[in-house]
């Protein structure tokens, strides 16, 4: 029974329990704990956590986990394929390295570049779309067919040709190369969210209480956005390995002696196709994280924004 | 519609010469694209001066910008910067093959999709159902480079255990293709890895679209009528549901259109085809701007074209849609 026109007793504050003197205790939840709920329902992005936090934790301890040194050879091992007897689990590069440390310093560079990528974009985003939507008029109007220009160029394309002309090779000019076309789609996202956020009565009441367009935008409505920016950047991760591992199979990423993912199997290939494990590892690893990113975010996507669920 | 056309149209030209300065100057501000030639031996500075003269590289970023569109307008793209050679005809070339390569590939991906959503969405949580939904998931999570490199590596293995090569994993053709119709065969002997490579992506996401786009439609009120009032149910689900849920469709397939035309980068590269990707991809390795901004401009105007072309279908297709 919930006690309806009944003022709560105590509010226990720190764990936000509510005492009614009925004998009832509700535990009050904040909209977090609502999300955090709903997001721990979702059992396939759980496992995708999982596995994410694995991933990243062996990136993170590269150098303590991995078996071999990045660059250490076994000269009586070249181009070695896998075995199973815990000596070169991935097998060996044609230079006797051990795969598998390959393999474990290349994510740790993957995903280093993909999470500057996506913090640099999504503030990037946020910040164009908030003024856009804020101050609106001619503002709005520069920014956003700024943004269609972007949209307009082919993206890849622009990548390449960016890379060669700015010069390419260490993780962070890759990933500055990329936020710089990434922005575009949250930044449209987020100006959509403060058209409409900008009518509502609360922002009418911070104006009235005489709050700055400043305060206004980054205490008031920006935390109404949380949901699709957090999905949104989620997936701009995913999206941001899958396009350095295209950028750096192509040449024209991250090069030698830095090792992403793509990198790897761009050497590897070069050997020819019958050392098929220094194209194939490399690549279902790509997969597993693009995979569990995407779980996650649908994850996020039903947590964070339940009124965008999609229709499934 | 006519006059949402045209406005369309003009402020589409804004967009490219826009793009086009925006693109042009950060090519040419990153450095002397001659550089490379001063230290290559048998070159003489005359030489060099000539090719600086010729492309005006000592001027500043506008005065080039305009020599450059200057002859992008009167000489169509004009030359390439060392060789002097014509861009338009090596372009054409590359834009066919291209276009046929994407042609074939979304025709039968637009078809397997519409038939894959259209049955999850009849025969929703069923295990086919569940099934399509993980081929997609991992459909978009695979690179497009690494599939097709485990495609050769299969062709590979396939070719080492047995001797016996099932597909060939490099160029359009043969070295001695033959004419005719033995061309043809040869033609598609060679493109049945890129198109299938091609195929896994686009069928992913297709494929979620029209599912979502059916359901959609299959819950609506006029398909209940539609049932209520006896029409059999084959009838009801071809005839009402399905030429609805298609509108949606026709829209992501036209805007994907224009961006895979420039965009089989990586395809092109992996089977190495002799298309618009590996042509960007040449050029830049050579250093020279002019065929990729060439490049950037065909495949910009592709996008804008088929952007409008999506957008002018969804109106023809949905009456609701009103145009401003």
């Amino acid at each position: 029974m919930l006690p309806f026109g009944e003022e709560p007793a105590s509010v226990g504050s720190p764990d936000l329990t509510l005492a009614y003197e009925s004998g009832v205790e509700l535990e009050a939840r904040s909209q977090w704990a609502y999300a955090r709920l709903r997001f721990f329902r979702h059992r396939l992005a759980v496992a995708s956590l999982v596995v994410l936090i694995l991933i990243g934790g062996v990136a993170i301890f590269a150098p303590q986990l991995a078996p071999y040194g990045f660059d250490e050879q076994d000269l009586l091992n070249l181009n070695a394929p896998p075995t199973f007897d815990d000596k070169h689990l991935f097998g060996t590069d044609q230079l006797g390295r051990d795969y598998l440390s390959r393999v474990i310093f290349g994510v740790r560079t993957s995903l280093w570049v993909a999470l500057f990528v996506a913090i640099l974009s999504t503030a990037i985003g946020t910040a164009v779309g908030s003024i856009a939507g804020y101050f609106g008029g001619q503002v709005d109007n520069l920014l956003m067919r700024f943004t269609d220009l972007i949209l307009t160029l082919p993206g890849l394309a622009v990548l390449l040709t960016a890379s060669v002309f700015f010069g390419s090779g260490d993780p962070l000019k890759v990933g500055l190369i990329l936020a710089l076309l990434f922005w575009t789609g949250l930044a449209r996202i987020v100006r959509g969210l403060f058209l409409s956020l900008r009518e509502k009565e609360f922002v009418e009441a911070a104006k009235a209480a005489g709050a700055s367009d400043m305060r206004i935008i980054v205490r008031h409505m920006l935390p109404n956005c949380v949901g699709p920016i957090v999905v949104t950047m989620t997936l701009l991760i995913a999206l941001a390995i899958l396009t350095e591992a295209a950028l750096s199979f192509l040449g024209f990423g991250i090069q030698p002696p830095n090792a992403a993912l793509g990198t790897l199997i761009d050497s590897g290939q070069e050997q020819g196709l019958e050392t098929w494990w220094l194209v194939t590892f490399p690549g279902l690893v790509i997969v597993l994280i693009a995979l569990s990113i995407n779980f996650i975010g649908d994850g996020l996507r039903d947590a964070l924004d339940p009124t965008q669920r999609r229709r499934a | 519609m006519l006059q949402y056309v045209i406005r369309r149209l003009l402020y589409s030209v804004v967009v490219l010469v826009a793009a086009s300065f925006l693109v042009f100057f950060f090519v040419t501000a990153s450095g002397d694209p001659l550089a490379a030639l001063y230290t290559t031996p048998n070159v003489s500075r005359e030489s060099i001066d000539k090719i600086a003269e010729r492309k005006h590289i000592n001027e500043n970023v506008f005065v080039r910008y305009g020599y450059w569109a200057k002859e992008a307008v009167t000489a169509k793209f004009g030359t390439t910067l060392l060789t002097n050679q014509k861009i338009l005809p090596d372009l054409w070339r590359v834009m066919k093959n291209t276009f046929q390569l994407v042609f074939i590939a979304e025709l039968l991906a637009v078809l397997v999709a519409v038939a894959i959503g259209v049955y999850s969405a009849l025969r929703q949580y069923s295990v086919f159902d569940y099934s399509a939904t993980t081929f997609s998931f991992f459909g978009l999570a695979t690179p497009v480079f690494w599939l097709a490199l485990m495609l050769q590596v299969a062709v590979v293995q396939i070719y080492l255990s047995t001797g016996h090569r099932i597909f060939p994993v490099a160029s359009l053709n043969s070295v001695d293709p033959g004419s005719g119709l033995d061309f043809w065969i040869d033609r598609a002997h060679h493109l049945v890895l890129p198109v299938l490579v091609l195929m896994v992506a686009s069928i992913a996401s297709y494929s979620r679209y029209m599912r979502a786009s059916m359901l959609e439609v299959v819950n609506s009120d006029y398909v209940r009528t539609a049932r209520a009032k006896g029409l059999p149910e084959r009838q009801v689900t071809m005839k009402h549901a399905f030429r609805n849920a298609l509108i949606p469709i026709v829209t992501i397939v036209a805007l994907n259109f224009g961006t895979l035309l420039g965009g089989v980068i990586v395809t092109e590269t992996v089977f190495s085809l002799d298309g618009m990707g590996l042509y960007l991809v040449n050029n830049l390795l050579a250093n020279d701007p002019y065929p990729v901004m060439a490049f950037l401009m065909v495949t910009a105007v592709m996008i804008i074209v088929f952007n409008l072309i999506a957008d002018i279908a969804y109106g023809v297709l949905d009456p609701r849609v009103r145009y401003e």
